[in-house]
Parts: structure tokens; sequence; C-alpha cells
């Protein structure tokens, strides 16, 4: 763990060891669903992303924790080719982001709360146009059977203004869902979503990785969400990476039972077990 | 990849751009305040217009020989404005929708888009223009086809500058937000004195009409009053319009790139607020 806290690059995948019941951190033979190398992004004279790398095997459910101003929302910007890093590269599916980013844009879909569906468009018409864009084939099927399994039927002709919050949210996860894609960059993706909610859609996303062998990134507030769903954990901090393991292994490392209390001694500073004096 | 996506094509998707064309139509035809605003505005200039024709055709012996002319600029300028509006308020939907961070992680590809936003300008003109011309026909006896196939040169070179400043106006928003939003009401104005919608070019001062020949639009509203005073089609005129929209169109599209590389540079393609 020589370097974890540091926010240096590094490649947790090589100097981990896996926890117990876990996926691996990374592909061991070199195809990472997603593959960055020391990024980092300057706006202005503020260091959003300071050279960070890490690998996300494929068919893993990563979770991208910090607080807000960490660099999480930056970090899954660059993966997507939103934005561009200053510095450092991203390889996703195998393509280089940006230049090849049109290779594999098919394979990919997101949801993020920075974003928003048409409102004046009924579900059935956001989700018509989103198919077409990723040119699924019968697509009416495959809008039936996403308002069966999101539970959206019953206002699938409803104008998006209309929904609630948490049926914003069901859409936005449909149209994430839309192309079946290999690579799912989730953004909090249970906000504003009652707990029930929020604890199906979780079980959905867990579902369609097992189905689809998905490769999951999400970013999220959610200790509960990000323990019970990932297999790995990345926690940042302005900008860095604070830590990198198994949701477990950080609880053991840090000596503490959920998530929520290593966040909380990750945002305040406290030291985790057995770190050197002067670590963050 | 995923077996119920389609194999795409490398190149321009035709169905890419069916879909942005199908969401603005859905667009359109969910609010009936959008289609009316379309009809609401070309309805009145041309009336407006076409009265103060009439008033000053009767009082002076030029106006009464060139009938017409005002008409005729009124609704070519229409073309002009709103085919740029067209163009933009379409862009600008998603940017109040906060949807582009959506297009811009689907396969869609920038020309895809701005090609649906072309597609889309024409629509909307058709809307607002179609009844504008029906006007001026039941109000004013003025027949804007009746001007036949120099219509199409002037339709062809007034659509291809407003597009190239709609796509112009579109990247400068792309880059710097809805608080950049005016430029796309008021740009087509800044081009207003020197294009010479109303009045001939000898109007300006010597130096500002080597200005006006550079703005394609000149050239058209020459080109109409020629023809609809000297009963001469000016196809000269045309050819040089053709040409420097050529350039302008091309240069446009250089812009938004170089502003889409500048937003991701900057991060506001999330974002888009102010």
């Amino acid at each position: 763990m020589q370097q974890r806290g540091t926010g240096q690059a590094q490649a947790p995948a090589a100097n981990q060891a896996p926890a117990a019941n876990q996926a691996p951190a990374a592909d061991q033979d070199g195809s990472a669903a997603i593959d960055v190398a020391h990024l980092v992004k300057v706006y202005k004279t503020t260091r959003a992303v300071d050279d960070i790398s890490f690998r996300i095997a494929r068919g893993s459910i990563t979770g991208l924790l910090g607080g807000n101003g960490a660099g999480k929302t930056t970090t899954i910007a660059m993966i997507m080719g939103l934005v561009l890093p200053t510095s450092g590269s991203v390889t996703v599916l195998g393509a280089k982001i940006p230049d090849q980013r049109y290779d594999v844009l098919g394979r990919m879909n997101f949801e993020s709360p920075y974003v928003d569906m048409p409102m004046r468009l009924t579900v059935r018409q956001n989700l018509t146009i989103f198919g077409r864009l990723y040119a699924v084939k019968h697509l009416r099927e495959r809008i039936e059977q996403l308002a069966a399994d999101l539970d959206l039927k019953e206002f699938l002709d409803r104008s998006n203004g209309k929904l609630s919050a948490g049926q914003k949210t069901r859409v936005a996860l449909a149209k994430a869902l839309i192309n079946e894609p290999d690579l799912l960059l989730l953004d909090e993706p249970t906000a504003s979503l009652d707990p029930d909610t929020a604890d199906w859609v979780r079980q959905h996303l867990e579902t369609y990785r097992k189905t689809h062998n998905a490769t999951i990134l999400l970013a999220s507030h959610n200790m509960l969400e990000v323990e019970r769903l990932c297999d790995r954990v990345i926690i940042m901090k302005r900008g860095k990476i604070e830590d990198d393991d198994s949701p477990e292994g950080i609880m053991a490392r840090y000596n503490r039972d959920t998530l929520e209390e290593v966040f909380l001694d990750v945002a305040r500073g406290r030291l985790r077990e057995g770190a050197p004096e002067g670590t963050p | 990849m995923s077996e119920i996506v389609s194999h795409q094509p490398r190149g321009i998707s035709l169905q890419r751009i069916n879909a942005m064309v199908l969401r603005y139509w859905y667009l359109l035809m969910s609010s009936w305040p959008r289609l009316l605003e379309l009809v609401y505005w070309p309805a009145l200039q041309i009336i407006t217009w076409g009265f103060l024709q009439n008033y000053i055709s009767q009082a002076s012996g030029f106006f009464a020989k060139a009938g017409g002319t005002l008409i005729g600029a009124v609704i070519l300028w229409d073309i002009l404005f709103r085919g740029q509006l067209g163009f933009s308020i379409s862009f600008l939907e998603e940017m109040w929708a906060r949807n582009l961070g959506n297009l811009m992680m689907s396969p869609l590809k920038p020309i895809e888009f701005l090609l649906s936003l072309m597609i889309m300008s024409l629509i909307r003109l058709a809307i607002g223009v179609i009844p504008m011309t029906l006007l001026a026909l039941f109000f004013f006896g003025f027949n804007f086809y009746a001007i036949g196939l120099p219509l199409i040169a002037f339709f062809c070179n007034l659509i291809f500058t407003s597009w190239s400043v709609g796509v112009f106006a579109s990247g400068l928003v792309l880059r710097n937000g809805l608080g950049a939003e005016s430029i796309v009401w008021t740009l087509m104005f800044a081009v207003m004195p020197l294009a010479c919608i109303y009045y001939p070019v000898e109007v300006l001062p010597v130096w500002l009409q080597y200005v006006a020949w550079t703005l394609p639009p000149t050239y058209v509203f020459e080109g109409m009053r020629s023809l609809l005073i000297d009963h001469v089609f000016r196809a000269d005129l045309m050819a040089w319009a053709l040409v420097i929209n050529a350039i302008l169109f091309v240069a446009s599209f250089a812009v938004f790139l170089a502003l889409l590389q500048s937003a991701k540079r900057n991060g506001s393609l999330l974002g888009g607020g102010e």
C-alpha cells in the first residue's frame, strides 16, 4: 500500500490483493474496460484531476468516491471524451479517447445529474430518439422491455417534465441502458430516489452487470450503495486518488465498519491504519 | 458490441440525422406557442411593411415603378433571418433542455448534428415564410413566386448564409454557455445595414461598399432589385454570392469545431449554463 494516499500515479490492480469474493481490480491480460494513465486536468489555475492512474476490469463495478470538488465528475467526463485532459491518456474498450471515441460510443452509455432528457417530449419519444441514435434494432420491443424492467409502463406516454424526480431518474437509466452498453458510466445513479426504488435500481444494475458482463463505473455519495454494488472503490480527494481497493479492504485498512466512516476519515484528513505521519 | 445494436457506418449516418429531426419535430408538435411564434412574427412583418410600401408607392413615382421591392426585400430578409433562427433555436433547445451532454455522449457526430439543424431550419422556415408569402399575395397582390427560377438562386444563397451564421453563433453558445445566447438573436442584425436590404449599395460610403460586397446577402438584394426594377437577372451576382457563401460555410464549420474543442478543454459541455 506504499503509494496509497499520495494520489500519485499507480496501477492498483498490480499491487493489490483482491478481497475474497471480489472481482480482480483490473484485467490481468491487459484488456481492461478502462485504462487511465497519468491523467491530469487543469482548469486555469485549478488542478481538478492530478495525475491519476487506474485500470478497470471488464465486468466489474467500480465506485468513484469523493467529496464535492474531488474530481470524480471531471474524471468521468474525460473517460467519456467530453472533457479533454491536460495530459495523460484514457483508453476505453480498447479505443484511445478522445481520438477513437466514435469507435466505441455505441458500446457505452451514461447517466448524470448534469444532463436531462428533453422535458416536453414523452418518455417513449425520448427513448425512441436515443434508440435511433444508438441504432437499436427492434426498438419498439426494446422500449417495451425497458419500460417493463424499470417500471415505466404507466407513464411511457407522459412528457418527461411531468414526472417526479425518481421517475425521471428511472427514465434516464432506461436511456442509459437502451443500447445494452458494455460500459456504463453513472454519476449519482440513485440520487433523489426513495430507498425502496433506489434499492430496486441497484438490484437492476447488479443483474444487468451479471447478465451482460457489463462494466460499470459509478460516482456516488451513497456509501451504502457503493458498499453493496461495487467490487472496488477508488476514493478521490482534491483531484488525487486517496485510496483504491475493495470496499472490505479499504474498511479494514481504516479499521472502520462502514465506508461512510472511511469517507469521513478521508474527508477530515484522519489517518488510516499503519499510515506514516504526514500522509494525508 | 451488443447484439441489439445495428452495425453503424463509419461516415455520416442518415438514421442519426433522422433521429435528431424527429426530436425537433416532436418538440414543435408538442408546443403550440412554438408553432404560433413561427408564423406570428413573419406575418406581422409583411403586413406592416406591405402597408408602408402601399403608402410610399402612392407618393413616389420610383416606388410605383419598383413595385414590390420593399415586400420582396422583407420576405428575403426573413428567409435570411428566420433561416438562421430556425437553425440556432433548435440548437438552443438542447442547451435549454440540458440535453447536450446526452447527445455528445451518443454516437451522433457534430456534422450529423449540424445537418439535422439545417433540415430543421428549412422546416421552420417553411412554416413561417409560406404563410407570409400568401399574406403578401392576398393583401398586397405581390406574388413572391412570380420571381420564378431566380428565386431558387436567391433562396439558396440566403439559406447558406443563414446556416453559416447559425453554425458560428451556435459554436459561440456551445463554448460560452447560455450567457452568450443573445448572440443568436442579434448577430444577423449586424449584417443588416451592410447587406443593403432596403437600399442599393451605392447609398453607402465608398469604403463601406467594399465591406458590403464581402457579404453574400448584398449580392442577393442587389440581384432582387435588378430583377424587380430593371427586369434583369444578374447571374454574375448570384455566382459571386455562391463563391463567398462556400468560403463562409467552410469557415463557420471550422470555427464550430474549434469552439467545440475549446468547450471540451474548458469543460463546459456538461454544464452549458451561464
